[in-house]
């Protein structure tokens, strides 16, 4: 009975390198049975991916699945297919829902939702009571349902004197506490980057500084309090360079940057097409060369995707009434390939490895390709060019700027679980 | 497509066009019987999701005179209000056949959306703190009617520029005519970068009054104060309010201009505004040619082309370039 | 030659190359004393007759014609200029703007208007012309003085003064400059 599959004639790419192996999936254990060159492939599937990528899943710690409350854009379902097609195993939903993942019993319902996802489906949790910024919401009773970060992602918790007490309280908890760093009183009425493109097209603007007095502000926090944060979608330099400060000096910090601020600028504002409408801005050229950067030395350990999808109807409101956030769970990894520039040991690092850690699931994901591993894979085909198409994705939505964007990379298979749960660029379910 | 987006968007030539046009038009206007065949059997329609009655006559006024049948959208008491998208009523109008559509919204880039939506012409009547290129056009033109040229004319626009389009547009239009520009205001009323704009700031209204021909005074909003941007109308009167004892100040032969409608008491005297150098009412007269000329520009000419964009225009980049 | 007729005759906006002078300055001269005596015998004199000329190619020949009536009768009539873009009926097919500011500053109601033009081709323009002298006030009656008529009208117009019958390919153009009258032809 063949109820192993080798996938074979692949380079496997993991956190110790690059290697010539195939790699032996037992699917009904899921787990990987064993790794190596020229395996004896007698008695198993054989799914031919030579001249492909055999890596970890990705992991994503940052996605918009909008269920329970705005299905209309998007189910845990639907996200959960964009993510398996973008090569992803693990994804945390974040707590922007209606209601907001605020109490167990939210949470409950999303895990049930993604309990049947091809993706693993985590929840992060609001750090207080309908992200209202107001009282801090049960984080306990999260935890305790396996919630790692807690975030009031959308906006940031205002008031420093909540912020300490939330650190406080999640360091006992042993959580992470993640930030969306945006000051209100300086970002309130803008809806794109402050800056020459913001005055030229008469679109009230946003200065860095409302992102970055966040961050700095955080950093000391968690200096005051021992907790572990983690700053969420960097999008500017100095921002960057603060997060650099701190882990020199030894914080427990982490940070995540997303797709869109290493690939896109304000200038895409100017064609007044609300896509390129997104919370953190798009910034200046020397934001994105930063953000690169950090990617590149380690600063900002993990991509993100901030996926988030909006209905066609909402994305062709006027810039200044449209909702924020674009797709991203499809594009990413072909995005990270093309335009960040990075080897792919370290691309591993920040889109698998580190994110996992982050998440809490470094015991299933981010995983060593090697035997007796979870198999949660991603194989990636980096000869494969595609032009992004919005009418081709499985998100309910079709908000990703990167229409017509030709992009080096495709996935072909994803492995969840040592299911094939997308297969030559198909779902299966 | 056709239109007018920007007051960038438009080349010397272009405005040059639109100025000989707009004498023509005001001879039209001055006759017994104001009124052209000119755009018989076209019709505009004007869509003012932000109420402006002074603007949205004088575009319906110019369209008119032009025999061009006017259709006013009623936003308020439309569907638009009861959750209809933008779109839908744009693919809705453009349906019925239509030439041009002439647009107000309080969004920046609004015109340049529904441009994208609709084969006709749309002009842009003012959106958001972007642009309101028609009347940058009928300043200019007004300048040019007193003066006989804007080039080489020192033109101080005081007040809130951070908010208005009308700044932008008149920044962008008399600069490419070759006028000099300062910009009057606090810094808290200026935008927040300057950078690539072909103008000088001052902080002092009584500095710059000795020595420009042109103070263009714009609206001062009430709601300012709020977003913490002055202290008080009161301080912003004595800072910049041109009153009868700063407009005695002026160099002889200096003209007054605003856009309207005026908070008189605030940015304007009371009394200033009836001084015979204050051209504001020609500014509204003139309103109504300049908007014929853009109306029979776009629609009555034959197709034309925008040659050399000027530095602003690069703003409309792929896709809003052929504008 | 005039600007219209340059940018109105295919290929639209070429240059005028000129074939053969029809008429030479002395001839265009004769043509215009000859007019203005037709114009002064047809009217039994000038009391009422007012001169306007379609911009541009029109306007100078107004004036010569009201000089040439100063010399003969004393008379200076009034002389006016009529842009007639925005009433063409051909709007929106090709480029059509303005030449110059109409200028009319006297009444023509119950006035004798005599419209003057270079060319009369189609009679499409002194269509025009007739409607956009009707906004200006009820004249008693209208008649055309033209420099040349080179034939293939496309309306029920024909010119009551005519300096000069010029048989014309359609292709052809006529330009009537300051020292003379040229056929040629317009090449891009």
């Amino acid at each position: 009975m063949s109820e192993t599959v080798v996938l074979a004639g692949g380079t496997v790419v993991d956190a110790d390198g690059e290697r010539r192996a195939d790699v032996r999936i037992d699917q009904s254990r899921g787990k990987i049975v064993e790794v190596g060159a020229e395996l004896d492939v007698t008695g198993s599937e054989i799914l031919d991916v030579s001249g492909a990528y055999v890596m970890p899943g990705l992991v994503d710690v940052h996605a918009h699945l909008r269920q329970p409350g705005r299905e209309e854009a998007e189910t845990v379902e639907t996200g959960a297919r964009c993510a398996a097609l973008g090569g992803y195993t693990a994804v945390v939903a974040m707590p922007n829902t209606t209601p907001a993942i605020d109490c167990a019993a939210v949470v409950r319902e999303v895990l049930q939702l993604g309990s049947s996802a091809p993706c693993d489906v985590h929840a992060s949790g609001a750090v207080t009571v309908d992200r209202a910024g107001e009282a801090l919401a049960p984080m306990a009773e999260m935890a305790a349902l396996g919630v790692h970060l807690f975030t009031d992602d959308g906006a940031g918790v205002q008031d420093p004197g909540l912020m300490r007490r939330a650190m406080e309280y999640a360091r006992d908890l042993g959580v992470t506490l993640a930030q969306h760093c945006e000051v209100d009183a300086l970002a309130a009425g803008g809806h794109m980057h402050e800056g020459e493109w913001s005055v030229r097209l008469g679109i009230p603007g946003q200065p860095a500084e409302s992102e970055e007095l966040m961050v700095a502000r955080d950093l000391m926090l968690a200096r005051l309090t021992g907790a572990r944060i983690h700053i969420q979608h960097v999008s500017t330099a100095a921002s960057v360079a603060m997060v650099r400060a701190a882990k020199a000096d030894g914080l427990a910090v982490t940070a995540e940057a997303t797709t869109h601020h290493f690939t896109l600028t304000h200038a895409e504002c100017a064609s007044y097409s609300p896509l390129f409408k997104v919370a953190p801005p798009l910034r200046t050229d020397a934001d994105v060369a930063a953000i690169r950067t950090g990617l590149a030395d380690g600063t900002i350990d993990a991509v993100a995707t901030d996926h988030a999808p909006h209905t066609q109807e909402s994305k062709e409101l006027p810039f200044e009434q449209a909702p924020p956030g674009m797709l991203g769970l499809e594009t990413a990894l072909a995005l990270a390939m093309t335009h960040l520039g990075i080897p792919m040991t370290e691309l591993v690092q920040r889109m698998s490895v580190g994110p996992a850690r982050i998440a809490g699931l470094a015991e299933v994901h981010g995983r060593p390709v090697a035997g007796g591993e979870p198999a949660n894979l991603c194989v990636v085909d980096p000869g494969a060019t595609w032009t992004v198409d919005p009418n081709q994705t499985a998100s309910r939505s079709r908000n990703t700027p990167y229409g017509g964007w030709t992009l080096q990379g495709r996935v072909v298979h994803t492995v969840l679980h040592g299911e094939l749960v997308v297969a030559n660029g198909e779902a299966r379910r | 497509m056709s239109g007018l987006l920007t007051a960038g968007q438009l080349g010397s030539s272009d405005v040059e066009t639109l100025f000989d046009l707009a004498d023509s038009f005001l001879e039209v206007s001055s006759r017994r019987m104001p009124k052209v065949p000119a755009l018989k059997g076209k019709t505009v329609v004007s869509l003012f999701f932000e109420d402006s009655t002074r603007t949205r006559l004088s575009f319906e006024t110019a369209a008119k005179r032009l025999s061009a049948d006017v259709m006013t959208f009623p936003v308020a008491s439309s569907s638009v209000n009861k959750g209809e998208s933008v779109r839908d009523t744009i693919e809705t109008v453009d349906a019925m056949g239509i030439d041009a559509l002439v647009v107000r919204h309080r969004c920046a880039g609004v015109p340049h959306q529904i441009a994208g939506w609709t084969s006709a012409s749309v002009i842009n009547a003012g959106d958001g703190a972007h642009e309101h290129p028609t009347q940058a056009l009928l300043d200019a033109f007004t300048m040019r009617q007193h003066f006989g040229s804007v080039a080489g004319l020192r033109v101080a626009i005081v007040g809130d520029v951070r908010h208005s389009r009308v700044a932008r547009s008149n920044v962008a239009l008399l600069a490419s005519l070759g006028a000099e520009i300062t910009l009057v205001a606090p810094s808290t009323l200026l935008p927040a970068t300057l950078d690539g704009w072909p103008v000088t700031v001052s902080t002092s209204l009584d500095e710059v009054l000795g020595v420009v021909d042109v103070v263009y005074l714009l609206r001062m909003q009430t709601e300012r104060m709020r977003e913490h941007l002055v202290p008080s109308l009161r301080e912003y009167r004595m800072r910049f309010g041109l009153t009868s004892e700063r407009a005695a100040l002026m160099k002889p032969g200096a003209v007054i201009m605003h856009p309207g409608p005026m908070n008189r008491g605030v940015e304007i005297g009371g009394e200033v505004a009836e001084l015979p150098n204050a051209l504001v009412v020609d500014q509204v007269r003139n309103g109504v040619a300049v908007r014929m000329a853009v109306l029979f520009w776009l629609l009555g000419s034959g197709g034309h082309q925008t040659d050399q964009p000027s530095e602003l225009a690069e703003v409309d980049r792929e896709g809003a370039a052929d504008v | 030659m005039a600007e219209r007729e340059r940018r109105l005759t295919p290929p639209y906006g070429g240059v005028f190359v000129a074939r053969k002078r029809v008429m030479e300055l002395d001839d265009v001269d004769r043509a215009v004393w000859r007019m203005a005596h037709e114009i002064i015998e047809r009217n039994r004199g000038l009391s009422d007759v007012v001169l306007i000329g379609l911009q541009t190619g029109g306007v100078p020949l107004a004036h010569r014609l009201a000089e040439a009536m100063l010399q003969i009768d004393g008379v200076g009539v009034p002389v006016g200029s009529l842009d007639v873009a925005f009433y063409r009926d051909d709007i929106g097919l090709r480029p059509v703007l303005p030449e110059a500011v109409t200028d009319i500053t006297f009444d023509v109601g119950g006035r004798v208007v005599v419209l003057v033009d270079d060319v009369l081709f189609t009679g499409r323009t002194i269509r025009a012309a007739l409607d956009a002298l009707t906004d200006h006030g009820r004249a008693r009656a209208v008649q055309l003085a033209v420099m040349v008529d080179r034939g293939h009208r496309e309306l029920p117009i024909r010119p009551d003064y005519v300096g000069k019958n010029l048989p014309t390919r359609r292709d052809e153009v006529v330009n009537v400059a300051d020292d003379g009258v040229e056929l040629g032809e317009m090449v891009k």
